[in-house]
């Protein structure tokens, strides 16, 4: 047993090792990859090009204006004074706000009524929309908080609300809701997912297309020997992916890892018995590696969809939900962003790392099932 | 003619390689349809037809790698449909791929296939001088598989197949695509193989390998159709052969064609091989027919391919009728 896995395996190792593209996939793919999400996937709105339509060229509407872009979320881009050149700009994408403030703005305020001022956005982008609107109530909602204040102090000292209620939020575990913390992490689940599933399946599919299976078959070697000599280097790998992704994100990105790395590779040894459950039964339907690419792409892309990674499982109608828990890539997702971030033990993720053991013992064990070691 | 289930019947203590009404289906396509017959200790036996006959898939049965879908057959003793892990200790196998690892080098091909096969550490390398000796590829240790030629390939693979010291190997076209004189060598090692007591079971195409072997079978559209040393081939041909030489080998042959007593007639070289009842007759008959034609005509002791291609003229004409 012994000394026929370390035959297998001192192959395995010599034929992943000496194939220059298969050195790229496995240790230069997974820093592109981090530096990728690191640096272009990133959901904070910040800079939203803004017109400023400003027809009232007040003091009082200069200052809205200079509060908006002082914010640091908007940016002018453009000063328009009237509708048509105001559209065309949003039409264009040239700007995607447009902050509209009437004549008479200043008279009414000073004269202590109400005044109203326009915001128009975007929604092509519905995301960075409602963010982009979010911050504009803040930012208007502090300007009337202190012409509230100014008009009491000059009234004598006396406050029109004497006391209101006051909103101190405060986000736990990514304190400047930083996006990139969510997404540097979670490269893991999909990087360790499809080189491990690609690789693995591609790696017996190569033997039966050049034909070497033939001559191991009619060699004693076990089914068992056989397949652990092909799933063992995968598994390494797996490991060096996780490794090698969280040097990155930890000292390239300085996303904190809060929680434990002995679990952070359990977790990884429990996942990867799914994603090469998922690549050895892929390479028993599989006669080319042609066809062992296409059948991973057709997994691949639901899993990730259906994970958590990009949008939330919680808004996807419940149908789809029922779908993401046969998904093993789900319940690794949480597991990596709970220990990164959170910084939370076994006692938190048992649940995720139970489903994770039994998606990934199915799986391997169809796989094995349905791998023969027989031709035809 | 010796018909192929006359000569044997399995069963006999010496056979290596015996097999009884051994049939495969593949849905409705019958790929090997009830062969018999018995290879002994060191023979070598040569199992002959065109691509397609069924050649591999009897050879991948036989292996234990394909379970047949009737009837039975041994290796080594050994039942193929129910002992097929005990037999894969027992044989060598040499596919026309030549399978080895194209990544690895000569020396790590060898290492692998030492260690599925277990062999002990005292011997390692003593059989690995063994292999890249029988090779002759001491210059070549170190180099990859996907640098070396043809017959190199061949020869390593060869070596791999028999590192183990088997008793029995079965090679399926394992001179396709060498050149001549690889081929040639590579002859010699199947007779040191078969003078050490080594059975082999060879396919080929190639008739002047099958004039190499001990005893041939001949298998055609999944059925054995002759089994004979190719002596008693030869002598058992039903008929005689007539061979021309002229300058349009081509027309002529549709002219001679419907001549009567001529079976069965091919392209040969630059000229024609008929095969005929009666050799004097035929040459008198066509000396008559064709005067205006020089041809040199001249009765000669059948080869191999005369029996095949009479072989398979005959078939063909059984299956269209």
């Amino acid at each position: 047993m012994i000394e026929r896995l370390k035959a297998m395996l001192v192959k395995e190792f010599i034929q992943v090792l000496r194939d220059p593209r298969m050195r790229f996939v496995m240790f230069v793919i997974p820093v592109v990859q981090t530096l990728i999400f690191g640096y272009a996937v990133n959901t904070d709105v910040r800079e939203v090009a803004t017109a400023v339509y400003d027809l009232d060229n007040s003091s009082q509407s200069r200052e809205i204006a200079d509060l908006f872009v002082k914010s640091g979320y908007f940016r002018l881009e453009a000063r328009v004074y009237d509708d048509k050149k105001a559209q065309e700009l949003i039409d264009r994408g040239e700007v995607k706000a447009v902050l509209r403030m009437n004549r008479g703005l200043s008279e009414r305020l000073v004269g202590g009524r109400g005044a109203q001022l326009q915001m128009i956005l975007d929604g092509t982008d519905s995301n960075t929309a409602g963010i982009a609107l979010n911050y504009a109530s803040r930012i208007v909602g502090g300007y009337n908080a202190r012409l509230q204040e100014e008009w009491g102090a000059r009234h004598g000292g006396v406050r029109t609300f004497p006391g209101g209620v006051e909103l101190v939020s405060r986000a736990w575990f990514n304190e400047n809701l930083e996006s990139r913390n969510y997404y540097v992490p979670a490269v893991i689940t999909n990087i360790v997912f499809i080189i491990t599933m690609l690789l693995s399946s591609m790696a017996v599919v190569r033997e039966k297309e050049i034909g070497t299976i033939e001559q191991v078959i009619v060699t004693p070697i076990g089914k068992g020997e056989f397949i652990l000599g092909k799933s063992i280097p995968f598994i390494l790998i797996g490991f060096i992916n996780v490794t090698i992704i969280s040097l990155v994100a930890v000292f390239w990105f300085e996303v904190p890892l809060r929680g434990s790395i002995p679990l952070l590779y359990l977790a990884t040894a429990l996942f990867l018995m799914s994603s090469l459950g998922i690549g050895l039964l892929i390479s028993t339907i599989s006669r080319t590696q042609q066809q062992a690419m296409m059948s991973a792409f057709f997994v691949l892309f639901p899993a990730i969809l259906l994970s958590g990674f990009a949008f939330p499982i919680e808004s996807m109608p419940q149908i789809v939900q029922w779908f993401t828990l046969v998904n093993p890539m789900r319940f690794f997702l949480v597991i990596i962003r709970a220990i990164f971030q959170k910084g939370v033990g076994v006692d938190i993720l048992w649940p995720q790392m139970a489903a994770l053991l039994l998606i990934g013992v199915t799986i391997l064990s169809t796989a094995v099932l349905r791998f023969k070691k027989t031709l035809g | 003619m010796n018909g192929a289930n006359a000569t044997t019947t399995g069963e006999s203590p010496e056979a290596q390689v015996s097999l009884h009404e051994l049939t495969r289906r593949f849905g409705d396509f019958t790929a090997v349809d009830r062969v018999t017959l018995d290879v002994a200790r060191g023979e070598i036996f040569g199992f002959l037809g065109p691509n397609g006959a069924g050649k591999s898939t009897t050879i991948r049965m036989l292996c234990g790698i394909l379970p047949p879908s009737s009837g039975s057959g041994t290796v080594a003793g050994y039942d193929i449909a129910t002992q097929s892990e005990q037999i894969k200790n027992q044989i060598g196998y040499m596919s026309q791929k030549f399978s080895l690892y194209e990544e690895l080098t000569v020396e790590e091909n060898i290492d692998f296939y030492s260690g599925i096969y277990r062999i002990p550490a005292g011997k390692k390398a003593e059989r690995k001088e063994w292999v890249i000796e029988m090779a002759g590829l001491a210059e070549q240790r170190g180099t990859r598989a996907q640098a070396l030629s043809g017959g190199w390939k061949q020869r390593l693979a060869l070596g791999c197949a028999v590192l183990h010291e088997p008793p029995i190997v079965f090679l399926d076209e394992p001179t396709s695509g060498v050149d001549p004189i690889s081929r040639r060598s590579f002859w010699e090692l199947i007779y040191r193989l078969s003078g050490e007591g080594v059975t082999i079971f060879v396919t080929t195409h190639y008739m002047e390998e099958a004039e190499c072997c001990d005893r041939l079978g001949f298998i055609f559209g999944g059925e054995l159709i002759a089994l004979g040393t190719p002596a008693e081939l030869k002598a058992g041909f039903p008929g005689q052969i007539v061979e021309i030489g002229c300058e349009r080998p081509f027309e002529l042959l549709q002219r001679v064609e419907s001549l009567p007593g001529v079976k069965s007639s091919a392209l040969f070289g630059a000229g024609l091989h008929l095969a005929v009842e009666n050799a004097e007759q035929t040459i008198a008959a066509i000396g008559r027919e064709l005067p205006d034609l020089d041809l040199r005509m001249e009765r000669i002791t059948p080869s191999l391919e005369d029996l095949f291609v009479s072989f398979m003229q005959a078939q063909g004409r059984a299956a269209s009728s």
